[in-house]
């Protein structure tokens, strides 16, 4: 519960200074992305649609509406505000293999991502571990706790899927708000911890 | 066996997109037929935020805004508002809201800010306070 202050007349001026930062929530295909967003956001979780052929150009010549009649694909997200002029913004990644070119847009300037594992089915997720380990983009490993699952160690799930050193794997359970808190904070410490290393590596 | 009959009316009649291709053309009906934004291709982000300058108002609206511009400054009006925030609560495809947009921003009724790459981020203050953010929820 923190500040709930928040200026009022901010608008007048367009707070210049206010910042946006994105997070994603990967995964497979009902792993509990949408869940995991609904949780800690503090709206519920809207869904906003992209139309899919204007991300994907040059499939063919045919200039302007025609090509945008293919299809749309839904995508989950939440806001978190930290403080008026400061917001988290999270996106919910869409699973399906045929809408990876959305990931492009999604993951530029993002601060980080989730990637929501389901031990009974790990596999499900190595695409996404693939993507943001190409990209660097730091990402930590959730793994989503189901009831009927046996449960496996941090460690144990770390090597199944070959993970790069540090990053972390964190067990959870996506529907409570603390769990995907604390999810979302190992996230932004492991983000910070990357870019600090970066910044040192570019001058030394 | 004529599967002739059969065979045009299934190019011409042609099924070539199912019920799962979504509108058809619709809402881009709302934008003229444009695709992009045109304002000197500006590509805005999903959390480019949007606010209403002092300009967002003028005399005559009524006619030179289409409804879906009104409802897009009217949503930037209560709270600034992310073009994701936007697109969901107009419940329109962020394709449309960012050629919207770009007329809004051409007439100067609205402010679109950039997010900050997180390479550009100026410190680790931010993130420390992001940390300390979730932490309160």
């Amino acid at each position: 519960m923190g500040s709930e202050r928040s200026d009022a007349t901010s608008d007048e001026t367009g707070d210049d200074t206010a910042l946006a930062l994105k997070i994603l929530v990967a995964g497979g295909f009902g792993v509990g992305k949408t869940t995991l967003v609904g949780a800690v956001s503090e709206i519920r979780p809207l869904r906003t649609e992209e139309l899919l052929s204007e991300v994907g150009q040059s499939v063919d010549d045919i200039e302007g509406v025609d090509r945008k009649v293919t299809t749309t694909v839904a995508m989950d997200f939440g806001r978190i505000t930290i403080r008026s002029g400061l917001s988290l913004y999270l996106f919910g990644t869409p699973g399906q293999d045929r809408f990876w070119f959305l990931w492009d847009e999604l993951s530029q300037g993002a601060l980080g991502a989730v990637v929501l594992a389901d031990t009974r089915r790990l596999e499900d997720c190595f695409p996404a571990v693939d993507y943001f380990e190409h990209r660097r983009i730091p990402f930590v490993v959730a793994v989503n706790c189901f009831a009927d699952a046996r449960t496996f160690g941090a460690h144990e799930v770390s090597r199944a899927l070959d993970l790069d050193r540090g990053t972390p794997v964190v067990l959870c359970d996506a529907r409570d708000r603390d769990s995907g808190k604390e999810v979302l904070i190992r996230l932004v410490e492991y983000a910070g911890r990357r870019h600090t290393a970066r910044l040192l590596d570019s001058v030394g | 066996m004529t599967d002739n009959s059969d065979g045009a009316e299934r190019r011409h009649g042609s099924q070539w997109y199912d019920g799962e291709a979504g509108p058809l053309v619709r809402p881009y009906a709302m934008t003229g037929g444009r695709t992009r934004p045109a304002s000197s291709g500006v590509r805005f982000d999903l959390i480019a935020l949007v606010s209403p300058t002092q300009g967002a108002t003028q005399p005559g609206d009524d006619v030179a805004l289409g409804p879906e511009h009104r409802v897009l400054l009217d949503l930037c009006r209560a709270e600034t508002q992310s073009v994701a925030e936007l697109a969901a609560g107009a419940d329109l495809p962020v394709g449309v809201v960012r050629v919207l947009l770009g007329d809004l921003l051409e007439e100067g009724r609205v402010q679109v800010r950039r997010p900050v790459p997180p390479a550009q981020l100026p410190d680790e203050t931010i993130l420390r306070e992001v940390i300390d953010g979730l932490r309160a929820l």
